[in-house]
This record gives structure tokens, C-alpha cells and sequence, in this order.
């Protein structure tokens, strides 16, 4: 027998691979959808992260899923911040959800700058959430995002085309919208615990 | 009362210097006409090589080979002087101008700023910020402060009595004594100021005229102080130039951050902010480029102001170097200071809202940043408008929850314009449900909208004539 070695210190040096993942603390970002929240490890949206939305088209259900978590920040008194969307946020469909208008910036930028702008807010610290289109984002692009996130504590959403799932992603959770055979969550990756291997549906009245 | 003085010895070289960057070369004012220039004022390198003030330029260029010189304006030294007077009316209402020198009444402030050590570090602070040299005494009376501050840097005489004795070992030359009294009274023996207080007041009369003894009087606190007190102005403009010619917009950093830290302390005296200054960079045979810096909402902070000129300024050619700069701010509406929670959840280094909205706009464009609004109009188009204010009054709980509780399907997204649907005939969801409206301002439109799904399984909100289901025409999703 060689050195006699603490198995304590080997597992602070993460010499020793468990099996299991440490339990991710739960946090206070929840989706609003109930079901979604409990497949989720963190009970919710991952804190100060980077969220990649894969969509099979555009006006599948993307706002539908985060509409409710834009309501909760809005009407708490915090700035959600669209980046250059896709098409014209229309206000009656989104009161009609409980959201605040008043508190949403919708910001025109063109796709070079979009990336730009959507960093700046999610560094400033000041917003709750912010909104993204990001057409040509390459992996550093998203990790820029990520980074921001986390230094302002801010809830980044990234929308982007089915095609882009088989890229890796720095994203801390990526979630793909299905329609068939009704609209559903596909978890892809879920940093702090295992994908949930069913998709989540999502009803279509709501939470 | 207790009046502060803040003698500014080297105003007109102070002036100068704080455009540059760094002051290690020697650097010299002249004036006078063209056979006789004379130095006005010289930094302490040229001092160092021997220069002083009041020689011939002749004289110094033999003693020195290589010094700049600035030609002296006296109008760019009062106008220093007017601008040090609007930093000062921020700590009193009561400021008074005096040649070099600038007085404050500061018994009211001190119940704010105070106690006066205190006072004295915030106003030595600010002063050196601003870049310029100073001296502060403080005591009874405006005139008796003025002729301590020349004496004594930092003496604070808070008393009457103690005034008097602060006074009366003063030399006369130090005085400040009007007219010839200065020169003629140590020709008769007095030598300061305790001696000439002492002496019959009726034979000064004889001897000086009542200008001396009204002076004595004032000095000492025996009469009242009849003073022009300084009302600061509506606009604000400031020009700075130079000797060279600046070609990168990078270089016109360093003074633009000192004109626009200067707006922001006149803006901070007068307790207003701006909303819309202009920036104009002076050609030499062009006429101006000017920059318009416009905001969302009245703001005064330096640092928020000079990064959104600077926004701008970056995306600006330039047709021709630059040899001056000038700051005009007409419109200044009041400043309304952004209120923030106590228990702020936000983390602790955050950029304020108004910061980053200014950010963006500063490179994304003036219009950048909107807001939507909903009207009571009922035509899809027209259901909401975009608005670039961001103070917008905050929606009722009660019309939220109308809101909430209504039963009209409308969607998330709006096309800009609605488009044809194409592939197979969906399946519809809802509908249909007739608009027919619009007859008031030309925007006729008649309409039958349904909620429907499509092959790929979005819903789409999309109208038909009336009568003619099938010719969907597609308007928004409800995604």
C-alpha cells in the first residue's frame, strides 16, 4: 500500500465520480407551468442562465411558455427586455396573459447589433428577463450570453430554429417545442440532473 | 452669517491647463499688445526654468527655447469664473462674485453639508476634480473672508470677536484698502490693519474720504454688506479651444469629459437636468459639425451624460480636425431623481434602467427603444401604438383584470402586414368573429376572423372576407 489517502479530500477534489449529481438548490424562478416546473431539476427556469428554446417553426407556442414568467416579472416591477423580434408583440394578447406592458422595452436592432444589445441588458443587472432572436449566434456567441446572464442575474431566452439541436449549447437549459401530436416540451439538456426522458405537454388553455 | 471665500489665485492658468491632459511642459499666458508681450501667468515647470509673471516674452524665450504659449482671454477667464460660481450655488443661495474669487454664505448650508471641516474637504474635493487651484478662509463677514483667504488657506474665524484679532496683525499691502489708502498709509507709519482701526475715525475721513472708512466698517462687520449676489443663467454654453488641431474623435475625449462634467455641475447647482444639448466641433474653414445629443428623460449625472455624447460622438465623421468644442443646453426642464427600493433585489453593481435605455439608443438609433401601448380602437392594426416615452402611466389593477377575464381570442404576434396563407386548409379553431369598422377615418375594413391551426400545428389568428371562408389572409400567431 502506497499513501494513505482521505477519502474526504478526494471528494472535495472531485477525484471520485459518485454516480449522482448534487442535488441542484431549488430556485424562485418558476415557469408557471406546473408540470414543466416539477421535470425541471431546479424547479424552474435555471437562476441567472442561458435558456435556448428550439422551435420547429415561428408562432408554435414559444411565447405561450413564457408568457406566464414575463407576467410574474412584470407585474413584480421588473424590465423585460424583447431583442429584436421576429414580429410585432401585440399588446391586447399580451395583457390578455397579465402582462404589464409598461414594463416591457422592445428594442429594434438589426441582426449585427442584436447580439450586442441583448448582452448589454443582461449585464446591466437592472432587468429580469430578456428576449433574443439570434439568427446567426455561433456557441460563443451563446456563451457571451450566458456569461452576461449570469454577471447581471438575469433570465436569458434564446429563440432558435429546430436545425440548430444537434450543435452543442452552452445554454444551462435547452427545451424544444414539438406540436405533434399536441404542444409539448422536449427537455434537450438540463444543467444539475438528467433530462427528463418524456416530454412535458403543455395544455393549451394554459396553466 | 459666516461667508466662505474660495480665492482662486491662478484662474486664468487654471483654465488652460484643465484642457490638457498632462501639464508637464511649460506652459506660459502673454498678453499685451504685439511690440510689448509680457507673460500673464506661467505653470510651475516654466517657473521652475525662471519664468515669472510680468516679463518681457522676449526675455523668457532667451531664457527658455522651447515653452507654449496661450494667448491670455479674459472673457474665457470670466466665463471660469461664472462657471465656478454655478458649482458654488449648489452649496448656498448666496454667492457673490469678487475679483478671483468667489463668496459663499454658508451658515444656512452648514446644517447639510456640515460641520465646516467637513464642508471645507467636500468643496477642496470638488474644486480639485474641476482642476482648479484654490484657497478657502471662512469668517463673518464676505469682505473679511476675501482679504483672510489671501493671507491664510484653510483659517476658519467663526466669531466676531475672533475676527478682530485674525485682522489686525494683516499688513495693509494685504488689505485690499480702495484706492491710494494702501500706499499712502505705510508711508505714514501704519503698518497693519490693527493700527489702522485703532486711529480717529474723523481724521481718516479728512485724510481718506468715506470710501476708506465705509471699507473699515464693512471689513470689520460694524456695517452691513451692500453685495450683487449671482443669479445663475437659463442656458448653458461653453466653448473650449485649442491651440492644435485634433483629427481622431478619440482625442476630443479628454475635454469632452471635462465640458460635460462641467454642464453637469452647473446642472447640479441649478438642481435641473437636460434632456437635449448640442455638441459642436469647430472647423477651421468648415462650418460646425453639430451633434445632437437627445434623451429619454431629464438627467444631470456626468458620467451618464458623457457616455451617451460619446455614443454619438463615435458614430461621427469628421469632415475636418477639430480646433474647438462648445456645449449649448437650452431646455432644461427639472431633474426628477429616479426613486429606488430599499430592499432592491437587483444585484449590487446594477446599471440603473434609464442608464442602459440611454446606452442602447446612444448606438441602436433615437428610436431604438419603444414601448407599446393599446388603444380602444378595435382594428388590429391600429389596437396599439408605439411610444418612445418610457415613463408611461402604470396600467390600472382594474383594467388588468378586465383584461384578464376576456373572452376574444387575441394573438402574441402581429404580422406588420397580414400575408396570404398558403399549404393545405387549416382546421378552425374559433371564429368567426366580425370587424366591421373604421368608417371615421378612411381605414374601412370588414372582416371575419378565426382562430385556426395550421398543418404544422401553430395557431393562427387569420381573416377572410365575410362570406368567402378559404382566402385566409394571415394577421398574427398565438404562439
Amino acid at each position: 500500500m502506497g499513501n494513505v489517502v482521505a477519502l474526504a479530500s478526494m471528494l472535495e477534489g472531485r477525484q471520485v465520480w459518485r454516480g449522482r449529481a448534487a442535488h441542484a438548490p431549488s430556485g424562485d424562478q418558476p415557469t408557471g407551468w406546473p408540470a414543466l416546473d416539477a421535470a425541471l431539476p431546479s424547479g424552474g427556469w435555471p437562476e441567472a442562465s442561458l435558456t435556448e428554446i428550439l422551435l420547429p417553426a415561428d408562432g408554435v407556442g414559444e411565447l405561450k411558455l413564457l408568457l406566464p414568467t414575463l407576467a410574474r416579472c412584470t407585474r413584480a416591477g421588473r424590465a423585460v427586455v424583447v431583442v429584436a423580434p421576429p414580429y410585432v408583440p401585440y399588446a391586447p394578447g399580451w395583457e390578455a396573459r397579465g402582462v404589464v406592458m409598461s414594463r416591457v422595452d422592445i428594442v429594434n436592432a438589426d441582426p449585427r447589433d442584436a447580439l450586442w444589445a441583448a448582452e448589454q441588458c443582461l449585464r446591466s443587472g437592472s432587468c429580469a428577463a430578456v428576449l433574443a432572436w439570434p439568427t446567426h449566434a455561433d456557441d460563443r456567441a451563446l456563451r457571451r450570453l450566458q456569461v452576461a446572464a449570469d454577471t447581471g442575474k438575469a433570465l436569458a431566452f434564446v429563440f432558435r430554429d429546430r436545425r440548430h439541436a444537434a450543435q452543442a449549447s452552452p445554454a444551462a437549459l435547452r427545451l424544444e417545442l414539438e406540436t405533434q401530436p399536441a404542444l409539448q416540451v422536449l427537455v434537450r439538456k438540463c444543467r444539475g440532473g438528467n433530462a427528463p426522458s418524456r416530454p412535458v405537454p403543455l395544455s393549451a388553455n394554459g396553466p | 452669517m459666516l461667508w466662505a471665500c474660495v480665492l482662486l489665485p491662478h484662474l486664468a492658468l487654471d483654465g488652460v491647463l484643465r484642457r490638457r491632459p498632462s501639464c508637464d511642459a511649460p506652459l506660459a499666458l502673454v498678453s499685451g499688445s504685439a511690440q510689448a508681450r509680457t507673460l500673464f501667468a506661467v505653470n510651475t515647470p516654466a517657473r521652475a526654468a525662471g519664468l515669472y509673471r510680468g516679463q518681457r516674452l522676449s526675455a523668457a524665450q532667451a531664457l527658455l527655447s522651447q515653452f507654449e504659449t496661450v494667448e491670455y482671454d479674459p472673457a474665457a477667464t470670466e466665463h471660469w469664473h461664472r462657471l465656478l460660481a454655478a458649482w458654488a450655488y449648489r452649496y448656498s443661495s448666496d454667492v457673490v462674485l469678487f475679483p478671483h474669487a468667489i463668496v459663499l454664505e454658508v451658515s444656512k448650508s452648514l446644517g447639510l453639508f456640515g460641520p465646516w471641516p467637513r464642508f471645507e474637504a467636500q468643496l477642496r474635493e470638488d474644486l480639485t476634480a474641476l482642476g482648479f487651484r484654490h484657497r478657502i478662509a471662512l469668517a463673518p463677514g464676505a469682505q473679511a473672508a476675501y482679504v483672510l483667504a489671501g493671507i491664510h488657506d484653510g483659517l476658519a474665524v467663526m466669531t466676531p470677536d475672533a475676527l478682530q484679532r485674525a485682522l489686525a496683525p494683516i499688513a495693509l499691502r494685504y488689505a485690499r484698502l480702495p484706492a491710494d489708502a494702501g500706499t499712502a498709509l505705510p508711508a505714514m507709519g501704519i503698518r497693519n490693519l490693527g493700527q489702522l482701526l485703532r486711529l480717529p475715525r474723523d481724521g481718516l475721513q479728512c485724510r481718506f474720504g468715506a470710501p476708506l472708512l465705509a471699507y473699515l466698517d464693512r471689513l470689520s462687520g460694524a456695517a452691513p454688506e451692500l453685495m450683487e449676489a449671482y443669479r445663475p443663467p437659463d442656458t448653458f454654453d461653453l466653448r473650449m479651444e485649442w491651440t492644435h488641431e485634433i483629427e481622431h474623435v478619440e482625442a476630443l475625449m479628454f475635454p469632452l469629459r471635462r465640458l460635460i462634467g462641467d454642464l453637469a455641475t452647473y446642472l447640479a447647482g441649478r438642481d435641473g437636468g437636460v434632456q437635449r444639448f448640442v455638441l459642436e466641433l469647430e472647423h477651421r474653414s468648415a462650418s460646425p459639425t453639430r451633434v445632437v445629443v437627445g434623451l429619454l428623460a431629464a438627467e444631470r449625472e456626468a458620467a451618464l451624460l458623457f457616455e451617451c455624447t460619446r455614443g454619438r460622438l463615435d458614430r461621427q465623421q469628421l469632415p475636418q480636425p477639430v480646433v474647438a468644442m462648445r456645449v449649448i443646453a437650452r431646455e432644461l426642464p427639472p431633474f426628477v431623481p429616479a426613486g429606488r427600493d430599499l430592499f432592491d433585489t437587483r444585484p449590487a453593481h446594477a446599471m440603473p434602467l434609464d442608464q442602459l435605455r440611454e446606452r442602447l439608443r446612444a448606438r441602436l438609433g433615437e428610436r431604438a427603444i419603444q414601448h407599446l401601448r393599446r388603444t380602444i380602437d378595435p382594428r388590429p392594426e391600429y389596437a396599439q401604438t408605439t411610444t418612445d416615452n418610457t415613463h408611461l402611466p402604470e396600467a390600472s389593477e382594474a383594467s388588468l383584470h378586465s383584461q384578464a377575464t376576456a373572452i376574444i381570442p387575441r394573438p402574441t404576434w402581429l404580422l406588420d402586414r397580414p400575408i396570404p396563407l398558403h399549404g393545405p386548409s387549416p382546421t378552425i379553431l374559433a371564429g368567426p368573429e366580425r370587424l366591421e369598422t373604421g368608417w371615421w377615418d378612411g381605414g374601412d375594413l370588414r372582416r371575419d376572423y378565426y382562430v385556426v391551426r395550421t398543418s404544422q400545428g401553430q395557431c393562427a389568428w387569420v381573416f377572410c372576407p365575410p362570406g368567402e371562408p378559404g382566402r385566409w389572409m394571415l394577421h398574427g400567431w398565438f404562439a
